[in-house]
């Protein structure tokens, strides 16, 4: 078996060579995985937050529930599933939705569907406060808000930092089933430049390539949010495998 | 807001096009689920054994395997096992051989940690009473290590049966492909996807409810 990697040089029909193809790809990729990201993170952090108000009030009740709601709804739906009903479902049901990209429902499928396994962290890394963290803060007359934002999250992100790192690197991954809804990223130009071209061991040890690179990036750049944000003599544990 | 039309929703469907779907994912989530254990606690093995040579593959192919979407590895199966055995094969059996090759990676980081979380006390009172490396692991390591991590198996394994849905890269006839065939021959194309994820959700939702109750039962062997 010989390997030519001269497909990468060949045009495309399109007056671009493969190789070019391929980094229009990865591109598309990244920008969907990290907009994913955006949107995981300000919605996950919510909901966990939500999850782990205290109880006093009714409005806090029902929010609670309605968070939990939430991740149960996203967490038990598979992902490709999901992206179907962002991209077929919801444009059809709400014809409003129509004008809005596939990138976009993509971005939002794939983001909800990590925002229930980011609150299910956060809401964890929350309990697993010593509660008289809380308590001393209400003691210091803390709003429910200050409580939050400078002692219980602060913590907690910490705290949460190493299994958010393994789960950002799932949501690259996970950014491939945008090639069931046509999104022209490595996994779909795997599947169109194999078809086209026949060479599909050397296009996909590229893509796989890239994907690789890309999930060690994410790791190293989550590492280094970790080490920068480090408290001295705070040690966290780490997190145990599992998940996708 | 434009209507979704139900109405053409009778048992019949669900016999002739979902059942055979349903029933390969299932069988796949089973098959995947014990073989990715026995090779996982095998990579487990090998990861923990102190030996070089067994070490290194075992690490290579583990954080190899959690490097890729799972997606791509199905098409690396698919592309590769008929290259190497002359021959096609369908695309359920190729997705089972991929489900157990990269669901033991996974299964092989839950079962080391649950080997690493069995005291050495065990392992030296195993020593003592003169047992062989294998008897130690067998008797002793393996049945605790077994029973502490049974909820996070569980839990791996509903998202391996979400995780089935993936053979939709390679036409694989599973419970997600069912409905799409359902819905493309009574032109229902956007109602089945709801009725998909509707059954996806009520089995998922089932079985965590489950290993929750579970989790409360199982204490960790102190």
């Amino acid at each position: 078996m010989t390997l030519d990697w001269q497909v990468f040089l060949q045009d495309d029909g399109g007056g671009r060579t493969y190789l070019e193809w391929m980094f229009d790809a990865w591109g598309w990729t990244l920008s969907v995985a990290g907009s994913a990201w955006v949107v995981a993170m300000v919605s996950g952090c919510l909901m966990g937050i939500l999850r782990t108000l205290p109880q006093d009030t009714r409005l806090n009740v029902w929010l609670a529930r309605f968070a939990n709601a939430w991740v149960e709804l996203f967490r038990n739906i598979p992902v490709l599933v999901q992206i179907f009903l962002w991209y077929f479902v919801l444009p059809k049901v709400f014809p409003a939705m129509q004008q809005v990209p596939g990138f976009v429902l993509v971005v939002l499928g794939l983001g909800f569907f990590t925002s229930s396994r980011v609150a299910e962290m956060l809401r964890a890394g929350i309990q697993a406060m010593p509660r008289g963290q809380r308590y001393a803060a209400m003691a210091m007359g803390f709003t429910t808000w200050q409580t939050y934002r400078y002692v219980l999250l602060p913590i907690a992100f910490r705290t949460i930092w190493p299994p958010l790192t393994s789960e950002s690197m799932n949501l690259l991954k996970n950014s491939s089933v945008a090639f069931a809804v046509s999104i022209a990223e490595l996994t779909m130009y795997a599947m169109q430049v194999q078809e086209e071209t026949s060479r599909g061991i050397e296009v996909y040890l590229a893509v796989t390539a890239l994907y690789t690179l890309s999930a060690f990036a994410v790791n190293r750049v989550m590492a280094f949010v970790e080490r920068r944000m480090q408290i001295p003599g705070l040690v966290v544990a780490g997190n145990v495998g599992g998940g996708h | 807001m434009s209507a979704l039309d139900f109405s053409f929703l009778e048992w019949d469907i669900f016999n002739k096009f979902v059942l055979k779907g349903m029933l390969f994912s299932v069988e796949l989530t089973i098959i995947a689920t014990v073989g990715g254990i026995v090779f996982g606690t095998l990579l487990a093995l090998m990861r923990l054994s102190g030996n070089k040579v067994l070490e290194l593959p075992a690490v290579i192919y583990v954080n190899g395997m959690r490097s890729i979407p799972l997606v791509m590895v199905i098409l690396w199966f698919f592309l590769l096992i008929p290259f190497l055995i002359g021959r096609s094969i369908g695309a359920e059996l190729s997705a089972t051989i991929t489900f157990v090759a990269f669901e033991a990676a996974y299964f092989s980081e839950i079962m080391r940690a649950g080997i690493q979380s069995i005291p050495r006390g065990q392992v030296m009172a195993g020593q003592a009473l003169g047992m062989s490396y294998s008897q130690n692991m067998r008797l002793i390591v393996l049945p605790q290590a077994f029973r502490n991590m049974i909820p996070v198996l569980l839990t791996q394994t509903i998202i391996l049966f979400q995780d089935t849905s993936l053979v939709y890269a390679i036409g694989a006839y599973d419970l997600l492909k069912g409905f799409v065939t359902a819905g493309k021959i009574y032109g229902r194309v956007e109602e089945v996807y709801i009725l998909a994820a509707l059954v996806y959700f009520v089995i998922c939702f089932g079985l965590s409810a489950l290993v929750r109750r579970l989790q409360a039962r199982i204490a960790i062997i102190r």
